[in-house]
């Protein structure tokens, strides 16, 4: 039990270390300055005749680029959101019938003994909810479970972060909008 | 009994326990909305916690997506050069 106690710590305090890095104001405020300073380059270095289809999917791309940067190269989702490119993604989805095959194998190929099957064991509908889970979460495709929900939660936390500072934005630079046409 | 706790082998990778998953799923319990806002004292089925948190994570892109089309669109019609200065100066207020 006590082994147990100790990694449970760890892993509180490594939780509670992460939502504090996407719940302050300061890192709010910094993933803010970010972004626009990213997205003006993007706009810069575009060709001004982008659909309107485009740009969103510019923007969404720039926006979780930027949040992967603020994660510092902690989580699997971030380290996977930087690791991709638009062109390589798409070579990733004919990959993925591979893929999904091996993170099968992983997960059983281990040697259980009896009594600790039993413990194991998981029903297969929480099996299939981990492995929709592990598609959700950028990076984790082939992940250990503890790995996941850790992942999954610091991944929340982070895009929680994302949307309140776009909506921040879309609200300045709307008034700013307004404040020049009126 | 006595042979989960004897499974000390836990540096991470190799036998993961029911118990540390289920710490995890309460963990993540807390973070999902729609769980926490509910009943916080009766324990939430496994399953339901990783359905919910794939629900709330889609929930979550989607937003993502419909904040991007705005703010491309806002982004197309002004003049970003000079404001870029006034916004980020908002944003530290």
């Amino acid at each position: 039990m006590k082994t147990r106690k100790i990694g449970a710590d760890a892993q509180s305090s490594d939780i509670s270390r992460t939502e504090v890095r996407w719940r302050s104001e300061s890192s709010q405020r910094i993933y803010s300055v970010k972004l626009v300073e990213a997205l003006q380059r993007a706009i810069q270095n575009s060709t001004p005749a982008l659909s309107i289809s485009a740009g969103s999917r510019a923007v969404r791309d720039v926006a979780d680029r930027v949040l992967a940067m603020t994660a510092k190269g902690r989580t699997r989702w971030s380290r996977a959101i930087l690791a991709s490119r638009r062109r390589l993604s798409i070579l990733r989805r004919h990959r993925k019938v591979k893929k999904s095959r091996a993170s099968r194998i992983n997960r059983r190929s281990k040697p259980l003994s009896a009594a600790a099957e039993d413990r194991t064991r998981r029903l297969p509908a929480v099996e299939k909810r981990i492995k929709v889970l592990s598609q959700l979460v950028p990076g984790c495709k082939g992940a250990p479970v503890t790995d996941l929900l850790e992942e999954a939660g610091d991944y929340i936390a982070a895009l929680e972060m994302q949307i309140r500072s776009m909506i921040t934005l879309t609200e300045i630079i709307s008034g700013s909008n307004g404040e020049r046409t009126g | 009994m006595s042979s989960r706790r004897s499974r000390s082998r836990q540096s991470g990778n190799s036998r993961i326990t029911e118990d540390q998953i289920a710490d995890l799923v309460s963990k993540l319990q807390q973070l999902i909305p729609e769980i926490r806002n509910r009943r916080s004292d009766k324990q939430v089925s496994a399953s339901k916690v990783l359905q919910e948190t794939c629900n709330y994570i889609r929930s979550l892109h989607r937003e993502v997506d419909d904040l991007s089309q705005r703010l491309s669109e806002l982004l197309a019609s002004s003049d970003t050069d000079s404001d870029q200065a006034a916004i980020i100066r908002s944003l530290l207020m």
